[in-house]
């Protein structure tokens, strides 16, 4: 059976599923019924493709990284430039399809987490350009180190509640939006921003997210009329690996490779390498990949960039991961810090930190191959958000 | 040792109503959670809800994640947990559920954590996060051990889901009030009574009908019970009483608990009385 085939019955081989309290059961299955009908609505994938292109902007380019490339000296390095998408980053290819999802069921609220505050700025665009009112949770910490993206969604028209729950990041502010949901289901849709949470929205996301793979396909054909020998993508939750993965999936001859945020280092605990340190468990609506105690506590995370600051993963990359169709590694803050600044200076480009991972990563890749090879990165967001971040961790002042 | 069963039964004999109550193990010490226990059953709780500490409760409000939360900074672990359950048992026959949600139970093990419980005498387990479309291990496992499992059926549970949830609790329905998370509230929605009354429909004579969250009030009670509930589940209201209380004495706290409990407990008799 082919890789891609999956999800079956709303599972990933073991892992997925819909582990969500009965009051939320009715709204879960509704939904998957209206995403599964939207699918093959030709009408829907029309207008979810003017958006696209005339909104987002999109298709974005696959772009030659030669200076870097040069550098190196190691593979052909590619970045597909989801930061230049509108928002700066991937997560309004998922917000606009959710967005008119939520319209065509009649929903008139809309819900979200946010880490970063990416997915809830994309949330709060795609709101406000579809006429929908946009409520985002945000942990009280990621609202503090990424205060710029706040104020953005107060200015696109997004009411913005701060979590003071737990740890105070992306998990907590998950938790919110789930009480929110349960207390609100009949007028509230939840949007949630990756690829993780109950079935069908790890498949769902990585659909709307699988506009990323299926253009690079697409323009490398174009450019190298072959298949690229390795895609790499910054995993937290998973959704803009995902999207990068998906129509590769059962092209075996591309490596995929996962980038997880590895904080102060594995070995010191402070990390979100969930694939790498964690394991199995049920978390957030789905059997995944989980960090978490000796008695099945969920554990904080610790990672400079707010995004992947996230005890779980989506469920797909815990099955590509029991597959070894993919492949999970890590980067440290540091590492991350270093890419973000090397991209600056060689290519002119401002990585987001959750992109600067990947990039991390792909930089060791890229010197361990061959020169006629090519490694594709997603660039899944541009890093004028944390500019702030950079200047504290290098100890310069603004 | 009483079943679940055995208490609906003798209240229903005595045209009585069922009370059961929750608070959090652990909070807000381990040792502290016999006494409270005590307490509680000495005031007339029938059937006692333990819940198992978690870090991330999502169907829980404020009160009880604040209670979760004081539960794990003392260092409260689930073979702490049912420890504390053995330990209640040997001075009362109340039937213990454990209440928590699913990963502290699928990361120790089904098999190993149902059958440890059933050793410390535990006679039920809810699990808010685990609905019966994923349940078939769980359920499979604890019939093994002769272990109750109480689902939970909400407002938005069709009449078809509501079938097959009462083919899979046992001890009693968990009928969730209203749309929301736990917590104490000062009224008791119209859209409660009607729910109850419909939900009585189908369980009538199949299962006993338990309503909880929200539910803190004598008054409350008394409606839920006139419109055909078995049982009132009572959590938040208790746990309350734990937090105010936890720089005071721990007798002025255990008082105000078996004094709230009496109250509870004689709502629901007066109720079932006139009723019947």
């Amino acid at each position: 059976m082919k890789i891609s085939s999956y999800p079956k019955n709303g599972k990933y081989g073991k892992f997925g599923g819909k582990f969500v309290p009965e009051i939320l059961m009715e709204a879960v299955n509704e939904l998957e019924v209206a995403y599964y009908q939207a699918k093959k609505d030709n009408a829907f994938q029309k207008q979810l493709d003017y958006y696209l292109a005339d909104f987002v902007g999109r298709p974005t380019p696959l772009y030659f990284a030669e200076n870097l490339t040069r550098k190196l000296g190691g593979a052909k390095i590619y970045l597909k430039r989801e930061d230049l998408a509108h928002g700066g980053a991937h997560k309004i290819n998922n917000t606009l399809g959710q967005a008119l999802l939520a319209k065509r069921m009649g929903k008139t609220r809309v819900i979200a987490e946010t880490g970063a505050g990416q997915h809830g700025v994309a949330t709060a665009i795609a709101c406000a350009a579809l006429g929908l009112e946009a409520e985002v949770y945000m942990g009280t910490e990621d609202c503090e180190r990424q205060r710029l993206n706040v104020f953005r969604m107060k200015l696109l028209n997004a009411k913005v509640h701060p979590v003071n729950s737990g740890s105070k990041t992306l998990k907590d502010s998950i938790n919110e939006a789930f009480r929110d949901w349960v207390t609100n289901i009949k007028t509230t849709y939840y949007m949630i921003g990756s690829t993780m949470g109950p079935h069908p929205y790890p498949m769902m996301v990585r659909d709307f997210q699988s506009v990323i793979g299926k253009e690079i396909k697409q323009q490398f054909t174009q450019k190298e009329n072959r298949l690229p020998d390795a895609l790499v993508a910054c995993v937290g939750g998973g959704s803009n690996a995902m999207g990068t993965f998906y129509p590769f999936e059962d092209d075996l001859t591309v490596k995929l490779y996962g980038v997880e945020a590895a904080g102060e280092g594995i070995k010191t605990g402070k990390h979100a390498a969930t694939l790498l340190a964690g394991n199995e468990g049920i978390f957030h609506g789905m059997h995944t990949y989980i960090l978490q105690d000796d008695n099945g506590q969920i554990k904080s995370t610790t990672s400079i960039s707010a995004g992947l600051d996230y005890p779980g993963v989506g469920p797909e990359h815990a099955f590509l991961k029991s597959l070894k169709r993919a492949t999970y590694v890590s980067a440290t803050d540091k590492e991350a810090v270093n890419a973000y600044l090397l991209l600056c200076k060689t290519e002119g480009i401002l990585p987001a930190l959750e992109s600067s991972h990947a990039l991390a990563y792909a930089i060791k890749l890229a010197l361990n191959m061959d020169k006629t090879k090519t490694i594709i990165i997603t660039l899944s967001g541009r890093g004028d958000k944390d500019v702030e971040t950079i200047a504290d961790f290098t100890g310069e002042k603004i | 040792m009483n079943t679940i069963k055995q208490v609906f039964e003798n209240n229903h004999k005595n045209n009585k109503g069922c009370l059961i109550g929750y608070i959090t193990a652990g909070d807000p010490t381990p040792e502290l959670t016999p006494k409270i226990a005590n307490a509680l059953i000495r005031g007339g709780v029938d059937i006692l809800e333990l819940g198992l500490p978690f870090s991330d409760p999502i169907a829980d409000g404020p009160t009880i994640q604040a209670a979760n939360i004081r539960a794990l900074k003392a260092k409260t672990t689930p073979p702490k947990v049912l420890k504390i359950a053995q330990k209640i048992k040997t001075k009362h026959n109340t039937p213990i559920i454990i209440m928590t949600y699913y990963n502290p139970i699928f990361h120790i093990g089904l098999d190993k954590f149902i059958s440890t419980a059933k050793t410390h005498n535990v006679n039920g387990l809810i699990i808010p996060d685990l609905p019966i479309e994923e349940a078939s291990h769980f359920k499979k496992t604890a019939t093994t051990y002769n272990m109750d499992t109480i689902f939970l059926a909400a407002p938005s549970t069709s009449k078809n889901r509501l079938n097959k949830i009462i083919n899979e609790t046992s001890g009693f329905l968990y009928l969730i009030s209203h749309y929301g998370t736990t917590g104490t509230k000062t009224t008791l929605e119209d859209s409660t009574i009607k729910l109850v009354q419909q939900v009585k429909t189908i369980t009538d004579k199949k299962i006993p009908l338990a309503v909880g969250f929200g539910i803190s009030q004598p008054e409350h009670i008394q409606k839920i019970i006139k419109a055909g509930a078995d049982a009132a589940i009572v959590g938040s209201a208790f746990i309350n009483i734990i937090q105010k209380n936890t720089n005071n004495s721990v007798t002025c706290m255990l008082n105000e608990l078996e004094a709230t409990a009496k109250a509870l407990k004689t709502a629901i008799t007066l109720e079932s009385t006139t009723y019947t």
